[in-house]
């Protein structure tokens, strides 16, 4: 009987605070979620795999609406871990749990893709007609011509990243699939930022501080002296750099 | 309606002042009116490179606060009748520059100039990024050395994005002048070569002007290197930039490369 209690391995309970992105939903709803489509057509994957808390203070509210608002964001790849606020009846087991006492962090701002982007991207997927059926996606890319400037970050998360040109030292790209630079690659080169373990990174000549691939990286004391200067490409095999000449 | 050029780079201490002042007299040389403008405010050096640090009255400050008019702050060249000099404040700090205070300013200017210079203090804080703002055209001031080369490149950066040009969607017009280089030095790889620095910026260059003691000699007598011996090597580098800025095409020369030892010439074409 009391064997059960005496169990020489309890199980392990700890507290562990985290960062969580916190929505806070308008009325009426439909007008809000469109809101929120367009800011997410602009940095497509930003919610993707973020803890995202649902703060309805204040907000008037029944239950079946509020479990249709999960619903309705969980389509847009929007995952509610907890609802901040919400009366005690609302809350049930088919809706996620009730959060309290979160502090207030800074504002997070929702990196745009730059105008020149979305530019490129109209450009790149003409008008998919939104009521046709779900028809194959071209994958997207950003194509640059001109050189990326020290201090520059070109964040482009949807896809491949092209520069016709040179990535100066202390420039960045972070792209979501691989990067291409047809030029001395001076800067940082992060691909398959978003998790991406298939993503590569090629360049005309290596110049690199620092190259990262799915979030595995290397400075540039890491690459050791051969590859420099060289016509290379860079890809993951497990959790280990393997790099080519592309002469 | 005047040009405005901005000489920038980034880093301190590369030349943009002594840069400022020599083409500004070379220009005015021709005939040409210029204004060369301080934005150093509380570093300022221009009026001791021209030789008015005797004369300074009012100031960038005085007139962007309303405090005296642009007439009164005006200094002219005692040398060069159309060459003036309009100083920054040394004693009060950066943030006395407003952005509408200088757009009223540099647009006064641009109507009675045929060259406003804005001399851009270093870093890329307010009084850099005032000095660029309305510039139509940019000279980065770049030695031959890595960290000069990366801080010009984040300034070619800013001036395609911060300026009212780049703001209205027009390219900015951007010259590189390479100064204090050593063409020795650059052959034995204590230096940049040119070619390197070109390929790192790929803006065109405006000139080349060599490591020279008439330079040093030329801020400490208070004259432009332009006024204080025209024949001098540097002078004739900044004589040639000059008029490659009002748009002549002349082959550009490395200075201190030994020509006619096989009656090889380098001749580089500016763009």
């Amino acid at each position: 009987m009391t064997s059960v209690l005496t169990q020489p391995r309890p199980i392990r309970l700890k507290g562990r605070s985290f960062l969580a992105l916190s929505l806070s939903p308008e009325l009426p709803f439909a007008d809000w979620l469109a809101r929120l489509d367009d800011l997410a057509s602009r940095s497509t994957g930003f919610f993707m795999r973020r803890p995202v808390v649902l703060d309805i203070t204040g907000i008037e509210i029944d239950r079946a609406q509020l479990r249709d608002l999960v619903e309705q964001l969980a389509t847009r790849q929007v995952r509610i871990m907890g609802i901040e606020g919400a009366r005690p009846s609302l809350l049930d087991a088919s809706v996620p749990p009730a959060m309290a006492d979160g502090r207030t962090t800074s504002d997070i701002e929702v990196p745009v893709v730059a105008e020149a982007v979305t530019a490129t991207r109209a450009a790149a997927v003409p008008d998919a007609a939104p009521s046709a059926a779900p028809s194959v996606k071209a994958v997207p890319s950003l194509i640059v011509t001109e050189p990326v400037r020290s201090g520059q970050s070109l964040v482009f998360i949807e896809g491949d990243v092209t520069i016709v040109g040179s990535v100066a030292s202390g420039a960045e790209i972070i792209a979501g699939g691989s990067i291409h630079v047809y030029g001395t690659l001076r800067g940082r080169a992060l691909a398959g930022a978003m998790g991406n373990a298939t993503a590569r990174i090629f360049c005309r000549k290596l110049e690199a501080e620092l190259l990262s691939i799915d979030g595995y990286y290397k400075t540039a004391e890491d690459l050791g002296p051969e590859l420099r200067g060289k016509a290379v490409q860079f890809w993951l095999e497990g959790d280990t750099f393997k790099s080519g000449s592309l002469a | 309606m005047g040009k405005v050029i901005v000489v920038t780079s980034g880093k301190g201490g590369v030349g943009k002042t002594t840069s400022s002042a020599a083409l500004g007299a070379a220009l005015a040389h021709d005939g040409d009116k210029v204004v060369v403008v301080d934005f150093d405010v509380g570093l300022r050096n221009l009026d001791l490179i021209m030789g008015a640090e005797r004369r300074v009255v009012y100031d960038l400050v005085n007139v962007i606060q309303g405090e005296a008019k642009l007439t009164q702050a005006l200094i002219r060249d005692k040398r060069l009748e159309t060459l003036y000099l309009l100083p920054a404040s040394q004693t009060r700090d950066k943030d006395n520059l407003t952005a509408e205070g200088v757009e009223k300013v540099i647009t006064a200017l641009k109507s009675v100039f045929d060259w406003v210079i804005c001399d851009s203090p270093a870093g890329i804080e307010r009084g850099a990024t005032l000095a660029m703002r309305h510039a139509d055209i940019a000279i980065v001031v770049t030695n031959p050395e890595v960290s000069s080369v990366r801080d010009s490149d984040r300034i070619i950066g800013l001036l395609d994005s911060k300026t009212l040009k780049a703001e209205n969607g027009e390219r900015m017009e951007k010259h590189l002048l390479l100064t204090r280089y050593d063409h020795a030095r650059a052959e034995r790889g204590d230096m940049l070569k040119v070619d390197d620095v070109l390929e790192i910026l790929s803006i065109p260059l405006l000139g080349i002007i060599p490591e020279s003691m008439e330079v040093l000699r030329a801020s400490n007598l208070g004259a432009p290197v332009t006024l204080a011996d025209e024949r001098s090597v540097p002078a004739v580098a900044y004589f040639q930039a000059a008029r490659r800025l009002k748009g002549e095409d002349l082959p550009i020369t490395i200075p201190g490369e030994r020509r006619g030892f096989f009656g090889k010439m380098f001749g580089r074409k500016a763009a």
